[in-house]
């Protein structure tokens, strides 16, 4: 059982630390070990966590809608109109991203949308823009979706390929139209799928600190760039990790509510 | 069997857009690597190795590129070792706490990276061990693991259950059934798990960047010029990077599907 043993020393106890120094004190640059509830109240009174609390979450809720919405046409048509030899190729392209490396992809995001950069230079031969798509929500929108698009596609396409085909034809031979198929029994027969790549994709937009950095200007911030900054910084690590546990227990509330939502029996 | 109406062609249409947003970048950072301008933009300058030149008398990322051999080498070995033990103990027994044990092998990539990365950092740091190449690799492995665990438990799933507890009756003691038929078996998505794991520890800088101190990996050198005076340079490592990765998924994918096909066999 070693795994468990070192999962136990290198995963669970850095996190179960990360909640009990957010109850340490720091003097002269230094943490005091100490039982001190002042960092979260410290934090949890001020507008301004909150207000980044709120904006990384609607962030990340329209990142996962959006990639949701995004990737199913493009998994759907991989699943059902190509055949096995293409999306097996789709599938091992989708998964060349993940070894790519996610900031030069960034900074590549960076040379299409900064103000001289190449969108605009193109909007500028037909007469148009500049517009501003960089250092604002939109750039990071981007980076999210350079970050989670592949993910979701794979995701859903794994549980869509497994739908049962003689289903699909039933329906329709009972009469049920093509999009009406699509959404009262594909979509059905493929949720593990569809919500396991919204709750990743909420995941990592959620803990992301490149795009909204990178793209979407840093300011105003996400909580990942407010640990950043605080630990950086500041030295003041028991406040970071107030923010950290914040995210963690946010972040297992929300999984924990798409997991059974996935695998809910039907009533 | 694929009648090429409308909605399909639009459908076809649709992917080759995902496609195309999803190889934007990585391909855009392969031109500019070799495009003469300092601030990329088109219309595009003209040919030239210069930022490749720039890294190679770089000594700073002459070491971060030993840094990061060295750490994803050792990450590599560790971390598949792990994964292998976690997910034959997963397929060989049963017992209570089965569900914890694999929540918490399965868990770590769930957890941003800047949290880990601080979470690292501070329990490090209390023992005094950040800030060394073994820092990055320990938290390293945390990552790795479940990866590697994933891949090989893959491969348990396809081995005949019968065939061990066959060997131990023929007298192999567990270790012997253990080294002649399990690992035998498993050596493509051991080799898998082991460039896989490799990769993404190669790949990695949230939690590098908190934990390295000074022994910075590549991925690190790049977020730093990344926030400093960004120059094309990025592009340039960044398409050795890709090349480095790629090889090693590349090997790990010929491995698994050439072996994974072979009889089932070996070694009774």
């Amino acid at each position: 059982m070693p795994i468990v043993i070192w999962q136990l020393v290198f995963f669970v106890f850095p996190l179960i630390f990360l909640v009990v120094i957010s109850f340490w004190l720091v003097k002269n640059y230094r943490m005091v070990p100490g039982l001190d509830t002042v960092n979260w109240t410290k934090m949890y009174s001020k507008g301004y966590f909150w207000d980044t609390y709120w904006r990384t979450l609607a962030y990340a809720m329209i990142a996962t809608i959006t990639t949701t919405i995004l990737a199913f046409p493009c998994s759907f048509a991989l699943a059902f109109k190509v055949s096995a030899t293409l999306r097996r190729w789709a599938l091992f392209f989708l998964i060349v991203p993940f070894f790519t490396s996610y900031l030069v992809r960034i900074y590549s995001w960076q040379i299409f949308l900064n103000d001289n950069g190449i969108f605009n230079r193109m909007f500028d031969y037909i007469g148009l823009g500049p517009f501003h798509l960089l250092n604002n929500f939109f750039g990071t929108l981007v980076g999210y979706l350079t970050l989670c698009l592949p993910l979701a596609v794979v995701l859903q396409l794994i549980s869509l390929a497994n739908v049962d085909r003689n289903l699909i034809e039933a329906a329709h031979n009972l009469g049920c139209g093509r999009l009406k198929t699509v959404f009262l029994v594909i979509v059905p027969l493929a949720k593990i799928g569809i919500i396991l790549g919204a709750a990743f994709t909420f995941i990592l937009s959620f803990g992301d600190f490149v795009s909204p950095y990178y793209l979407g200007g840093s300011k105003p911030p996400t909580l990942s760039i407010l640990i950043i900054d605080t630990t950086k910084s500041g030295q003041q690590w028991p406040r970071a990790a107030v923010v950290a546990v914040t995210m963690i227990i946010t972040l297992l509330t929300i999984m924990f509510a798409s997991v059974s939502a996935a695998y809910r029996k039907k009533p | 069997m694929t009648r090429l109406s409308p909605q399909n062609l639009l459908l076809r249409g649709y992917v080759v857009l995902v496609f195309v947003f999803v190889f934007t970048p990585i391909i855009t950072s392969f031109v500019f690597s070799v495009n003469s301008d300092r601030f990329p933009t088109i219309p595009l300058g003209h040919f030239t190795t210069h930022w490749y030149e720039t890294i190679f008398s770089d000594p700073d990322i002459w070491e971060a590129f030993q840094v990061s051999a060295l750490v994803s080498v050792s990450v590599a070995i560790l971390a598949t070792f792990i994964g292998f033990c976690t997910a034959y103990t997963d397929y060989r027994y049963n017992f209570t706490g089965k569900a914890l044990y694999l929540s918490l092998a399965l868990l770590p990539p769930t957890i941003p990276l800047v949290i880990m990365g601080l979470a690292m950092l501070a329990l490090l740091a209390r023992i005094n061990m950040s800030g060394q190449i073994h820092s990055i690799v320990v938290s390293h492995v945390v990552l790795c693991a479940p990866f590697a665990m994933a891949v090989v438990r893959m491969r348990l799933a396809q081995i005949n259950p019968d065939l061990e507890p066959a060997a131990w009756n023929l007298g192999a003691s567990p270790w012997r059934a253990m080294r002649e038929v399990i690992i035998p078996f498993c050596r493509p998505a051991i080799a898998s798990a082991f460039c896989l794991t490799a990769a993404v520890s190669f790949d990695e800088f949230a939690v590098a960047w908190f934990v390295s101190g000074l022994n910075k990996t590549v991925p690190v050198v790049i977020l730093e010029i990344l926030q400093g005076n960004t120059d094309p340079q990025i592009n340039a490592i960044g398409s050795i990077v890709f090349a480095i990765s790629m090889s090693l998924v590349v090997i790990a994918q010929l491995i698994f599907f050439r072996k994974t096909s072979a009889p089932t066999t070996t070694g009774i």
